[in-house]
């Protein structure tokens, strides 16, 4: 693969010697998988609603040109445009949250969304990773520039965020970014104690929302306890992975994706399940597993305590929406719309993902040999 | 110096710190990392469980559909035989219809579905469609027994969770026609009366799903049951009933019992139309048993036709006194004592023949025993006990003992045929079984009953019944019913029995009806010469055409009543 070669000091050719090339094929291959499984999962869900067969197909493909190149552009940056870029994507989906709640219409119970050029966008989607870099951007600052109180602010960051996000409301992605600003504390060297009177104060959190929503509470106790009401859709989930088998029933041949309302989306897991079975299943889990644990494992050698944090938030932000997704449709959580990252249908969570992705590709390139200038000081 | 040193210290210091949080950054990224590996290695195994320990493929809708019917209700791969009559016109058969289910786990759009649905069948609402499409099972009957163009209007909605399953209906093609002798089945197709419950096993899976030919001629049960049923309108009758039987075989062509019902719809009839009259009903059938008397005078002490029975006076046996109805106030012959029906002529035969005698008589011709017949809806008749002077005296002429249709008339034919007993017959046999050489009264006997019910339709109280050309020959009778335990003049049971051609019989029609009602054409007259009499007369008309039987017109002199012409008194000469 010699596209560039080793001393090519252009954007490109510094960016494909430097970039992690294993992770970006990791990427590609569930970008692939998605647009199978869209293939498969949306045309019924379509015709349920009206619209044509391959409708959410066609948008789901048109989609991911901009978010593979939103991925590839990111990752050609250096921290400091991340971080810049990261400011702005945050100041403009907070202005968009504000606007969702003023203007955005209601689907579902909630208003998450607002219309561009056709497309709707659910700014909360893009504020996620954009808190996280911006967080970790402050929290780092902190470490080397003792009079900067970047902790408190991104505190205060983060109560704004969870309070537009509660307004909508919107707790999946409260969740999600609760856990992985607590795991950038928690990667910030945050003593033990305070860790666990976080976890603390989150699980009164928990509990709070818990009497406070309705809908919240109803799909607990459902979880909790399955004769309490109606848990179709969980149901038909582990139906499809019943009816799955080693190696599925082949794509397409599926039958139970048909009652799954989400099966292109919330449930794509289970549709992968039922149509291709365990095989597939475990294979989707280990790339899943090969970026995260490739990607922890590459921070190892970065000493900038805002890259690990950025990247570890970033990477965790992943993992928990993905174990959220699959926990999910194999009964192992509460039921939570959760988007599977590059495989659910979902323009807004694939134009974010690979916003946050190219992130942690940027910052996990291999460093210019910084341990030369060190030995320098 | 100080300063600079002081600064150098400082990021000394710094740059220590630094490293000592990058090192704890880095402990904790393997504890994130744990934390994942621990999360997906649970999520696999889950999967794991799932997908292999917990496999259950979805198979075909057919399979789901047994599995949710359980073994018990498995579409039998033998369809239940055909029953088709003598010529082999079909009077019931297996039809396999479509009925609809939902699997409501395939159903993608319910409402649509539902909406749908209702405006197929205009008896499934939306509503209970809609529940039924959402329903948890997988398998819920939607509608059964559904028509080819629901069925493809159904396809056309598309919904991969609406199947059929294909069930085997029971199909009476003549309805009602012969609602009584054929029976019907539940919808899981068990016999549940008549031909269909008695040979359950043979038109059943079971019985490999034989099919079966009855002795029925369905031309002759149509006329049959038309003129039955005119009559109940005209009389306005409760009820009406009636035979066609070959005489010879005691194969029965036509039998019929009204009101009847609709086989397919068994559940809904009344009980009244479900009564088997034929088989299952007895009624006291009067003077129709005077040919059972008579031809016990003739059998048992071979007295000739001139024979006279003064029947001036009634006869008084303790607190009872017998009359005449047609009373004729004199001295009469044996002819003139049938042909006008008189009661007390039949007793004192009846008398002459002796209580022992006339019983084992009424015993051979199979009158006084349960009827043997194919179908199970058969009764024993009422007969007196002990059988008493008074007895004798009311048999005679058809009181104070009661009997089904079916056995009077093939008691009938067994006279007339020349004397050899049959019974009645409904299934058709191929194999023509060696004829049973049972005589119950000889030729003599035979011939002098067929000249004195051919005299009784020339002359006597059946004269309505005549077709001419074909010597039909026959007897009244008007019965008053029994309520409580009294004779109510009001209620009649009028029957006749004609049998024709009277030279060499052949066949023998029998019609009932049930509290007939005068009316003005028949000067208020419901006896069984204005009621029963024109109906027989009407069928054998039918009869005669639908058979292709032609007549025979020959002068009166050459009838075979005409010998007994010179034992009838010329009406006023005395």
């Amino acid at each position: 693969m010699s596209l560039f070669s080793r001393t090519d000091k252009s954007i490109f050719g510094e960016w494909w010697w430097t970039v992690d090339r294993g992770m970006l094929s990791a990427f590609l291959v569930l970008i692939v998988f998605g647009v199978v499984l869209v293939a498969t999962a949306s045309p019924p869900v379509a015709e349920r609603i009206g619209l044509g067969s391959f409708y959410f197909l066609k948008r789901h493909v048109l989609l991911l040109v901009p978010a593979t190149m939103m991925l590839i552009g990111v990752s050609m940056l250096d921290r400091r445009q991340i971080w810049r870029l990261s400011s702005l994507v945050f100041a403009g989906s907070i202005v968009a949250l504000i606007l969702v709640l003023a203007t955005g219409t209601e689907i579902k119970g909630a208003q998450r969304w607002i219309r561009i050029f056709g497309f709707s966008l659910q700014p909360s989607e893009f504020t996620k990773p954009a808190f996280l870099i911006v967080a970790a951007w402050l929290m780092g600052l902190q470490k080397t520039k003792e009079n900067v109180r970047g902790n408190l602010i991104a505190a205060g960051l983060y109560f704004l965020v969870i309070t537009l996000f509660l307004l909508q409301p919107d707790l999946g992605m409260t969740v999600i970014l609760t856990a992985s600003w607590a795991a950038q504390i928690f990667l910030a060297g945050l003593p033990f104690r305070w860790l666990f009177a976080f976890g603390a104060a989150g699980i009164a959190g928990l509990v709070a929302v818990y009497f406070s929503f309705d809908h919240v509470k109803s799909r607990i106790d459902r979880f909790i306890d399955p004769s309490s009401g109606d848990n179709f859709q969980v149901e038909r989930s582990l139906d499809a992975f019943q009816n799955g088998g080693l190696f599925g029933t082949g794509p397409g041949q599926g039958s139970v994706k048909l009652g799954l309302p989400d099966a292109h989306a919330d449930f794509i897991f289970s549709v992968l399940g039922e149509e291709f079975g365990l095989f597939f299943v475990l294979i989707l889990m280990l790339i899943l597993g090969f970026i995260l644990l490739r990607g922890f494992n590459r921070l190892m050698d970065h000493d900038d305590m805002f890259t690990v944090l950025a990247a570890g938030g970033l990477l965790t932000m992943f993992g928990l929406q993905a174990m959220v997704h699959m926990g999910s449709t194999l009964n192992l959580l509460p039921t939570k719309g959760m988007t599977l990252p590059f495989i659910s249908y979902g323009g807004s969570s694939a134009l974010s993902m690979g916003f946050a992705m190219g992130v942690v590709l940027a910052l996990t390139r291999r460093q210019r040999r910084s341990s030369i200038s060190k030995g320098g000081m | 110096m100080i300063f600079h040193r002081h600064l150098r210290r400082n990021a000394i210091k710094l740059e220590g710190q630094r490293s000592a949080t990058l090192d704890l950054a880095r402990g904790r990224l393997v504890l994130i990392s744990g934390f994942f590996v621990l999360v997906y290695v649970l999520f696999a195994l889950r999967a794991f469980d799932l997908t292999i320990i917990q496999y259950k493929p979805i198979s075909s809708a057919e399979d789901l559909a047994q599995l949710e019917q359980g073994a018990g209700e498995v579409v039998a791969h033998v369809p239940r035989g055909d029953v088709v009559d003598r010529n082999g016109v079909l009077l019931a058969t297996t039809l396999k219809t479509a009925s609809l289910y939902v699997d409501p786990y395939l159903i993608s759009d319910p409402q649509a579905a539902a909406k749908r649905l209702s405006a197929i069948f205009s008896d499934l609402k939306y509503g209970t469609a809609l529940q039924k499409l959402q329903s948890a099972k997988r398998f819920v009957w939607l509608k059964r027994g559904i028509l080819p163009d629901e069925q493809y209007k159904v396809l056309e909605i598309g919904e991969p969770g609406l199947g059929f399953r294909y069930e085997e209906r029971r199909v009476y093609p003549q309805g009602s026609l012969l609602a009584h002798l054929l029976g019907y089945t539940t919808i899981d197709n068990a016999g549940q009366a008549g031909i269909e419950r008695s040979f359950d096993g043979l038109l059943g899976a079971g019985g490999g799903g034989q099919d079966l030919a009855l002795t029925i001629d369905t031309r002759l049960q149509h006329a049959l049951r038309r003129e039955i049923e005119a009559t109940i309108d005209e009389f306005s009758a409760k009820a009406g009933f009636g035979v066609i039987m070959d005489v010879r075989t005691g194969e029965i062509l036509a039998g019929v019992s009204l009101p009847d019902f609709d086989p397919h719809h068994a559940g809904k009839a009344p009980n009244n139309a479900l009564f088997n009259r034929l088989s299952l009903g007895v009624y006291e059938l009067g003077s129709v048993f005077k040919i059972f008397s008579t031809a016990a005078l003739f059998e048992t002490l071979n007295v000739p036709m001139s024979t006279t029975f003064d029947a001036r006076e009634p006869i008084k046996v303790g607190r009872f006194a017998i009359n005449d109805y047609h009373a004729e106030d004199r001295v009469l012959t044996v002819p003139e004592v049938f042909m006008y029906s008189s009661n007390i002529g039949s007793a004192m035969m009846g008398q002459a023949v002796g209580a022992t005698a006339l019983r084992d008589f009424y015993r051979d011709l199979g009158l006084l025993d349960r009827l043997d017949f194919e179908i199970r809806e058969v009764t024993k008749p009422l007969v007196p006990n002990p059988w008493g002077e008074v007895s004798t005296l009311t048999a005679s002429y058809g009181h104070g003992i009661a009997t089904t249709p079916l056995q009077v008339v093939a008691a009938v034919s067994s006279i007339v045929n020349g004397g050899y007993l049959v019974k009645p017959k409904l299934v058709k046999s191929d194999i023509v079984p060696p004829r049973e050489e049972v005589r119950v009264v000889s030729d003599k006997t035979a011939h002098r009953m067929r000249q004195l019910l051919r005299l009784t339709v020339t002359d006597g109280t059946a004269r309505k019944a005549d077709v001419p050309g074909y010597l039909v020959g026959g007897k009244t009778g008007t019965a008053e019913k029994s309520v409580a335990g009294k004779y109510d003049r009001k209620k009649l049971i009028s029957s006749f029995v004609g049998v024709f051609p009277m030279d060499a019989p052949r066949y023998a029609v029998f019609i009932g009806v049930d509290e007939p009602k005068g009316t003005k054409a028949s000067f208020g007259y419901a006896t069984a010469g204005w009621t029963a009499a024109p109906a027989v007369q009407r069928t054998i008309s039918s009869m005669v055409s639908i058979l292709g039987l032609e007549p025979k017109h020959i002068v009166a002199e050459q009838d075979i009543a005409a010998p007994l012409k010179h034992y009838i008194a010329v009406k006023g000469a005395h």
